[in-house]
């Protein structure tokens, strides 16, 4: 069974045709935003022109990665209820950043989170620790889209072990998307800068929304818009009754007979839900995009924009899931691919046969196969604007030039480095696709919580936070998450490790350092500050006025 | 700095001193107790009813495993009526800064970049 072999060339053509229209749309966008890219401020921050309901779109596209789309879908096609719960950290998430950061980094900053960090201790250090936090979190963030892309790509074009499709088997059908989606985000950023990225976001997002809408209506149909006989059919057909509409089958599993391991999967189970809700505003991908409209207030505008297409998105993953689960069922799912990312493709070629005969199945399946790529195209292009600005703005400008980079060398630098942050994504992704790297998204989020969220509020809102704290904040969250990853299960000692059962380093218990490393991050941050006697309180007068008043703030740009 | 302010086009530019001369206002204080009275107990309140979910999905899932009716159990509703406080703390956020926050920020703004209308602007 493969997906567009099934439903024949037809299919095939039809994804593609759908997928190369998408493809042109957003090159066209490209190459309009390019000629509309002037200095740095459109380049890092789209002229701080756009719209809140343009921005809250983008934000949305950001954030709605392959590993929400397919990741969530599946995960609840397969483990039910437990697939949710992420759903959930990942909206509440949202609150933080709507009432903690989205307006005060607006009305403080200009082009990336580091100016927040920086603008009142010493600029060298803190603007590297921060270049350094960017670039792990959004080089783990890229090396799982992009593999899930090569995998999706191959999957799509149903290409199995042994099988070829225009000269290529499955390995070289996954190495050309990884490849086509490295190119793409390249050239996205390198010339369109945030204008271009913004828009063509805007554009998936549509996509992405829509194709769900769409699909979850024909679920709703299907069952007579009846949510409790979706959930009784999907409790059915699973084979694992009432309890596939319960927590407790993937997540925080209690293991009978074996309390010490009971206590530490529910103790992961909580660790992963700190990160996930702690983690969204720290994402400098998200941080940045509060950069990109005129003031607070429409920063303000976009996050609830944000929340009410996010949250949206994510009922209507709930019952793409549910349905996958009772329409297709668990066999066919891991049939296809054993983590379920396949599910919700799936869903849509069953659907659409139910509800309108082949033809509606294969037109169903290339709009989600479409969807799915533009949910993958529009994060990896935020994560590499986001690293390319940081690179640009705070490692070669602020730290190599000492500020002295005119606009139009930061604007070249960016380019490069979006050009070189792609290449490196692309090599890793294809060396790291063979290896479980489903981990790397929990830990670009565990990242983001630890090191970058508490020196973030403690520079808006602690008077004698100073450099010290930031630089051992930062890398004492980091560190601390990467170092407890790699004695985790995750990296060694058991099947599903990333070096395998043969290799075992593992003596720290859970596979989500969060529950340690936010707080470690937090004590690292408070004994550096206390520990140096450094202290300027003029600065941090200025900072909490700016943050609070807007006053003094970055302006649209006027061309 | 007494003159009528211009207020069409950009504000004019201000130095880090006028800023920081700012925060030792009482007004600013009381803009900062304006901003602190809601997002304290609103994010004590979100986290805690989050956590509270968490717990209860580790630790009470004979609660959460109650069916209330057809196929909908307590996890569900649960899980769901997080969305529905995520909407309304959002809403209320906006209601209350629109309202309570936003006037008296754009007040103390103004003042700084085009100073006062009554006293000199340091």
């Amino acid at each position: 069974m493969t997906l567009l072999a099934q439903s024949g060339d037809g299919g095939r053509t039809l994804t593609f045709t759908l997928f190369l229209l998408m493809v042109a749309a957003t090159i066209a966008i490209t190459v309009w935003a390019r000629r509309h890219t002037r200095d740095a401020t459109d380049f890092h921050s789209g002229g701080r022109g756009f719209k809140p309901w343009q921005n809250g779109f983008a934000i949305a596209s950001d954030y709605m990665s392959a590993a929400s789309f397919l990741g969530i879908a599946g995960a609840i096609a397969l483990n039910g209820y437990d697939g949710f719960l992420y759903s959930i950290g990942f909206l509440v998430a949202w609150l933080i950043a709507l009432m903690l950061v989205a307006e005060l980094l607006r009305n403080s900053g200009r082009f990336t989170m580091a100016d927040v960090l920086s603008f009142r201790m010493r600029q060298r250090p803190v603007r590297t620790a921060a270049a350094v936090s960017t670039m792990s979190v959004s080089i783990f963030y890229l090396i799982a889209q992009m593999v899930g892309a090569g995998a999706l790509i191959a999957l799509l074009l149903g290409i199995r072990e042994g099988e070829t499709f225009l000269g290529m088997n499955a390995e070289a059908a996954s190495n050309m998307g990884i490849v086509l989606v490295g190119l793409l985000m390249i050239f996205y950023v390198a010339m369109g800068g945030m204008k271009g990225t913004t828009w063509v976001q805007i554009v998936q997002a549509c996509v992405l929304l829509g194709g769900a809408a769409i699909l979850a209506l024909m679920v709703m149909i299907e069952f007579n818009f009846n949510l409790s006989g979706l959930l009784g059919a999907a409790a059915e057909r699973s084979g694992a009754g009432q309890s596939f509409l319960e927590p407790g089958l993937q997540r925080g599993v209690e293991v009978a007979g074996d309390p010490v391991q009971t206590m530490w999967n529910k103790l992961d189970f909580i660790s992963l839900a700190m990160a996930l809700v702690l983690g969204t505003a720290g994402l400098p991908h998200i941080l940045i995009r509060f950069y990109t409209v005129p003031d607070s207030k429409s920063a303000r505008k976009s996050v609830n924009w944000g929340i009410g297409l996010i949250g949206s998105f994510y009922l209507l993953t709930l019952m793409l899931g549910f349905g996958a689960a009772a329409l297709v069922g668990a066999d066919a799912i891991t049939e296809q691919n054993a983590a379920g990312n396949t599910a919700a493709p799936q869903l849509a070629e069953v659907v659409g046969e139910s509800i309108g005969g082949s033809a509606i199945g294969s037109i169903m399946l290339a709009l989600i196969a479409s969807a799915a790529f533009a949910a993958i195209l529009s994060t990896v292009a935020g994560l590499v604007i986001a690293s390319s600005s940081s690179l640009a703005h705070d490692l070669y400008n602020s730290v190599i030039r000492g500020g002295k980079a005119t606009d139009r060398e930061e604007v070249v630098f960016a380019r490069f480095a979006a050009i070189g942050v792609g290449v490196v994504a692309i090599i890793l992704a294809i060396f790291a696709q063979d290896l479980n790297v489903a981990f790397l998204v929990a830990l670009a989020f565990a990242v983001a919580a630890s090191a970058n969220l508490p020196t973030l509020l403690l520079s808006l809102f602690w008077k004698r936070f100073n450099t010290a704290g930031a630089v051992a904040g930062i890398y004492g969250g980091l560190i601390s998450c990467i170092g407890l990853v790699v004695f985790s299960p995750v990296f060694s000692g058991s099947e599903t490790s990333l070096l395998g059962e043969g290799v075992d380093i593992a003596w720290f218990p859970m596979s989500n350092p969060g529950l340690v490393s936010i707080p470690l991050g937090l004590v690292c941050a408070v004994v550096g500050t206390l520990a140096s006697s450094e202290s300027r309180p003029d600065r941090f007068a200025t900072l909490q006025v700016r943050a609070l008043t807007g006053a003094g703030s970055e302006r649209t740009a006027r061309h | 700095m007494a003159t009528t302010p211009m207020r069409d086009g950009p504000p004019p530019e201000v130095t880090d001193e006028q800023l920081a001369a700012m925060h030792d206002d009482p007004r600013f204080a009381d803009l900062k107790r304006r901003l602190f009275r809601f997002i304290v107990p609103a994010t004590i309140a979100f986290m805690a009813w989050y956590l509270l979910y968490v717990l209860l999905s580790a630790y009470a899932r004979d609660f959460m495993d109650q069916v209330l009716f057809g196929n909908i159990n307590v996890a569900l509703v649960f899980g769901l009526l997080q969305f529905v406080s995520t909407f309304a703390f959002a809403w209320a956020y906006s209601r209350y800064t629109s309202r309570s926050y936003d006037p008296q920020a754009q007040e103390l703004h103004d003042e700084i970049h085009y100073g006062a209308d009554k006293e000199d602007a340091r």
